[in-house]
């Protein structure tokens, strides 16, 4: 039996704010950090001390956790959140702060995420990522990220049909759409034949295939829409959110993940249907699991994401708009802030300040997160559904 | 002459220095690396509810409990996906790119990350999982295909895994003995590429001896491991070019401790026993780490031939047993200080050898021959501990059940 | 009170009209040592184990430790080494008599026999051939027998010459060990072999019988000479101290022939 969650009342995300990506820099994740929360005050016209809320997620901010970045930027929040769920954090912040500004144990919950990144930092986090990574990924040879996608993306392709055209198709898009945001580290178009003969990374992973590890911060304020109405805040409203962790553990190898356990759930609570959304920002750090996030999303049924992407354009100006800034793929990966950087796009795109180029009546947006390749697999999942302010709730349709 | 069976190295291009892949682990993967160490397939297996546990676990999967316990499994599987991963972040694996791996679901259970021999059909294919242990010394999950191929061995995985004689300069420290010429024998017979046979005391007739130097990859070589000088010179003379040094050399004087006054046979079973592999580590083991990258014929493994009561005293060779204890200990170290480079140290813990100092212990006795062919055995599985024969295999099952017990045990 | 005769002793040696011949094999790991039966205990080797060479472990000097057994190398054997002697006074290395370590020597040339046959023994015909030609064995005088056996010493498979049936190497016959003792009262025997006696000696009757015989009556043996090529016949004054050990049985020791140049 499914539990159904109480809808959300009131509660809306606002400020996005982006410190802008670096491939290396020498700042640690308490300057990117701090960074983002400066811009968060400086773009709400709020004051330090009105944060009462602070949620963190970083991978390089060791020894620290959140608590200790309280003490390094003198906030004295009276909720605060440490979620280490990588490309989920995002998802996974914003549903602990709407229920905390809900409930009234935070007045204005600020959501950040941001990672450092030096220039040996990516070996030395994939060297000590989990302790199954270092038992058992690690010694393989394939530590990081492209070894365990490119398992599931040859698999996904024997298993499914998907052919290298299919993701290169994404990644063609997303470039496209990249091309219009001053923020993203690619801004070069990129052609379906550069990216089938790009260098082999992991076969059959190429170069383009992968997100670059980069440094920069994100962020988003969540409050209750009476709140942001006083600060003359353009803000989105939160329909509906999902999370899983370790979803499917009985799958011998991931060609799912736990949005097609709570999907449901996640339309119920926005009462809307996979055919309302008009952008999605799905996480992409390999073609591969933006496939899965359209279909364990309810936008085709399993295995029938290769025709899906055959049918659809992808662009801002074109059929089901897709990661509409460029994506990870296009802007880099900033560690942890990779879930945010989808989710800071949508409210963008849905208050009508998008970075680059603005997708046309943009009433309802998806955000999606993936995190945390513990092993085998990406264990955690999340989605939340955005409104743009003055749409009508509709009745349930499915 | 010997070197034919390599490609020489060309001497004006520097030697790599020697790199191991990730070294560290949980304390429960090192489960892992315990049967990799004996050349055995076991996982995880939960005693309550029959579970079996990848990657090891501190807690059941299924129902939580914490009685783990380390079963030998059938190491079947189904490749279910495969990658070359052509770019890795670690050194150990750039210098060894493309570097073949799959994931397999085992029948036993679980999914498991693999390292793949370049003969597995691809997926999706049936498997033999094995565990070995890497240039780090610790276990890898590999999957071998469901066949033995002809050219198995020749397989990079297979040669980073393992460390066989075939083609490599080997020192046998002590040759003059019935285990020392079945061990030059059997590395002839293995296909070492020279074996230097060591022999001390040249004075001391060896019926054996010349008809050893003898054959085509021999060189008898003066070795004296009780002669700090003696090992200097031979080091200072072969160190650079031995790629696995074999200690035969042994004193052994049967006798309970009180059966002998004084201390100077048990000095003399030091001596040779504990001192000499002392000094054997202190000549050899520099040029052996220095040249452990030095190409398919690297410098590769060390082994020691202890006895199996190094790890529980047998009273009727008191003295014999407290030196090869000691000597058990020196080798663990000696492990640390090579591991760092990719050197493997080998022990082997045989029962009772049939030699004249074991006339009196009743069969069955392990062969000369026979030890001689399980260490073969173990440099080309790349074992690290090695028991050979029915004794040893019967004493270590005790000693690992019960180690007080065994203690009695020896003393009826 | 100053001696003219230690004086004169001086003056010769400086002038050169006396010459010192060392009849003393380096002492080094290397140098063959005694071999028993593997079931008997087992002297120790000479072994020089490095202390520091002026580095890490001793900045500015170098010294080694020595382990050997005390029948090492060219060496002095006590009484007491042989069970027949050891109930004697003044048996032992710290308690011989000072005085019987300078003596004169006899050098008894048995090289030819040696070479022709190495399980030869020294009899008392050949002893008494010797006297014949250079005079009566003093009493409390060394009995050297040279059988260039030390010229093998850097083969040292030639000089332990073992077989399946052990040792073969020179030394004297029974009767001539008894005749030294009892009818020239010589201070002890020494050889160029391992021991003083015969490498077979093991089968004579009684078994060593310079160990035997020789330390029974209290004299001494001295072992592993070299140079005995070197000396006259008779004349030689021979300086063999042992090491002052504790009850010793025995020592290396550096051993000096003064010779009338």
């Amino acid at each position: 039996m499914r539990a159904a969650a109480r809808p959300y009342e009131d509660v809306v995300v606002a400020a996005p704010v982006t410190v802008p990506y670096t491939r290396h820099s020498i700042h640690s994740a308490h300057w990117f950090l701090a960074q983002a929360l400066a811009k968060l005050i400086k773009t709400a016209g709020i004051r330090k001390s009105d944060i009462d809320g602070l949620a963190v997620s970083s991978f390089t901010l060791a020894p620290d956790t959140a608590v200790g970045f309280t003490q390094h930027v003198g906030l004295s929040p009276r909720f605060l959140e440490h979620a280490p769920m990588g490309g989920a954090s995002a998802i996974v912040q914003l549903r602990r702060a709407a229920r905390a500004v809900e409930a009234g144990d935070a007045h204005i919950v600020a959501c950040i995420a941001g990672d450092a990144n030096h220039v040996d930092s990516f070996r030395l986090n994939t060297a000590s990522f989990s302790r199954f990574a270092r038992d058992a990924v690690y010694p393989y040879g394939s530590g990081g990220p492209n070894g365990s996608f490119a398992l599931l993306t040859a698999h996904y392709m024997r298993a499914y049909g998907a052919r290298r055209e299919d993701y290169g198709k994404l990644c063609v898009a997303q470039r496209q759409n990249a091309l219009s945001n001053p923020l993203a580290l690619f801004r070069r178009k990129l052609s379906l034949e550069e990216y089938l003969n790009a260098r082999l990374i992991a076969d059959p992973i190429r170069l383009f295939d992968c997100v670059m590890p980069c440094a920069g911060a994100d962020g988003f304020l969540v409050m209750r829409r009476a709140t942001a109405k006083k600060l003359d805040l353009p803000h989105a409203r939160l329909l509906a959110a999902i999370e899983r962790h370790n979803a499917y553990p009985e799958d011998p190898i991931q060609f799912r993940g736990g949005w097609a356990l709570d999907r449901e759930a996640l339309y119920d609570q926005a009462g809307v249907a996979p055919k309302d959304i008009d952008l999605l920002e799905a996480y992409d750090d390999y073609p591969v699991i933006t496939l899965m996030q359209i279909e364990d999303l309810g936008f085709c049924a399993k295995g029938e994401g290769p025709d899906f992407v055959r049918r659809h354009s992808f662009t801002i100006d074109g059929s089901f708009p897709l990661n509409t800034s460029g994506g990870q793929l296009s802007m880099g990966q900033a560690g942890a802030a990779g879930g945010h950087l989808g989710l800071v796009e949508a409210i963008r795109q849905l208050i009508g300040a998008p970075l680059g180029a603005q997708v046309e009546r943009a009433r309802l947006g998806l955000v999606s997160g993936f995190g945390m390749i513990n092993y085998d697999r990406g264990l955690c999942s999340g989605a939340a559904i955005l409104a743009a302010e003055g749409r009508r709730k509709r009745g349930k349709k499915r | 002459m010997p070197g034919g069976q390599v490609k020489r190295r060309n001497p004006l291009v520097p030697l790599k220095p020697p790199l191991v892949p990730p070294f560290w682990r949980s304390r429960a993967a090192q489960g892992l690396t315990a049967a990799a160490a004996r050349g055995l397939f076991a996982l995880q297996r939960c005693e309550d509810c029959g579970a079996v546990q990848y990657p090891p676990r501190d807690a059941c999967v299924e129902c939580l409990s914490a009685r783990l316990r380390w079963r030998p499994m059938e190491g079947g599987g189904e490749l279910l996906s495969e990658t070359l991963i052509r770019h890795g972040q670690e050194l150990y694996f750039r210098e060894r790119a493309p570097w073949r791996v799959g994931l397999v679901r085992l029948d036993c259970g679980p999914s498991a990350i693999v390292a793949l021999h370049g003969a597995c059909e691809p997926a999706p294919s049936r498997l033999r999982l094995r565990l070995a242990l890497d240039k780090s010394g610790q276990a890898l999950m590999i999957g071998l295909p469901e066949k033995d191929t002809p050219d198995m061995a020749k397989d990079p995985l297979i040669r980073e895994t393992t460390c066989a004689p075939r083609a490599r300069k080997v020192l046998v420290t002590d040759a003059k003995t019935k285990l020392g010429r079945a061990m030059v024998e059997a590395l002839v017979a293995a296909g070492a590429d020279l074996v230097w046979a060591g022999h001390a005391a040249p004075w001391k007739p060896s019926p054996h001896l010349k008809a050893l130097g003898a054959l085509a990859p021999v060189t008898l070589v003066p070795l004296d491991v009780t002669d700090e000088s003696s090992v200097r010179e031979l080091a200072g003379s072969i160190g650079g070019k031995v790629d696995i040094l074999i200690n035969t050399a042994e004193y052994h004087r049967p006798g309970s401790i009180t059966s002998r006054a004084g201390v100077e046979t048990a000095r003399a079973e030091m001596e040779v026993n504990y001192f000499g592999l002392l000094r054997l580590a202190q000549g050899f083991a520099p040029a052996l780490k220095a040249r452990a990258a030095d190409g398919p014929a690297s410098a590769t493994a060390w082994v020691n031939i202890l006895s199996i009561h190094a790890l529980s005293n047998d009273p009727a060779h008191g003295t014999f047993s407290a030196s090869k204890a000691a000597a058990l200990s020196l080798a663990q170290a000696l492990r640390t200080d090579l591991q760092a480079s990719g050197i493997r140290v080998i022990n082997a813990f045989p029962g009772p050898i049939d030699d004249e100092w074991n006339a009196r212990v009743p069969p069955p006795k392990l062969s000369p021959a026979a030890l001689a062919a399980s260490v073969v055995d173990a440099l080309e599985r790349g074992l690290e501990d090695v028991y050979p024969g029915e004794v040893a295999k019967d004493f270590v099952a005790r000693f690992l059940d019960n180690p007080k017990a065994l203690e009695r045990e020896l003393a009826g | 009170m100053s001696s003219p005769i230690l004086a004169h002793l001086v003056s010769d040696l400086v002038a050169g009209r006396i010459r010192v011949v060392d009849l003393t094999h380096t002492l080094a790991p290397e140098f063959p040592p005694i071999v028993l039966p593997p079931e008997f205990g087992e002297s120790a080797p000479v072994r020089i184990e490095e202390v520091s060479r002026y580095d890490a472990r001793g900045p500015a000097w170098y010294w080694n430790n020595l382990s050997f057994g005390e029948h090492t190398g060219t060496h002095f054997d006590a009484p007491i080494h042989w069970v027949t002697g050891r109930d004697l006074p003044n048996n032992a290395t710290d308690t011989i008599l000072l005085d019987r370590f300078i003596a004169s020597a006899s050098v008894i040339d048995c090289s030819r026999e040696a070479a022709e046959d190495a399980d030869y023994l020294l009899t008392v015909a050949k002893m008494r051939a010797f006297e014949e030609r250079h005079g009566r064995i003093l009493p409390r005088s060394w009995v050297l027998m040279r059988t260039d056996w030390s010229k093998r010493s850097n083969d040292p498979v030639a000089f332990q010459n073992f077989d399946e049936t052990g040792q073969h190497t020179p030394g004297p016959d029974v009767e001539a060990v008894r005749f030294l003792v009892e009818e020239r009262d010589v201070l002890g025997f020494g050889t160029e072999t391992i021991g003083t006696d015969a490498g077979q000696a093991a089968h004579l009757r009684p078994p060593y019988p310079c160990h035997a015989l020789m330390h029974g009556a209290g004299r001494f043996g001295l072992q592993c000479l070299t140079n005995l090529d070197l000396l006259p016949p008779t004349g030689a004054v021979l300086i063999a101290a042992p090491l002052k050990i504790r009850q010793g049985s025995g020592s290396p020791l550096r051993v000096l022939a003064l010779v009338a140049a």
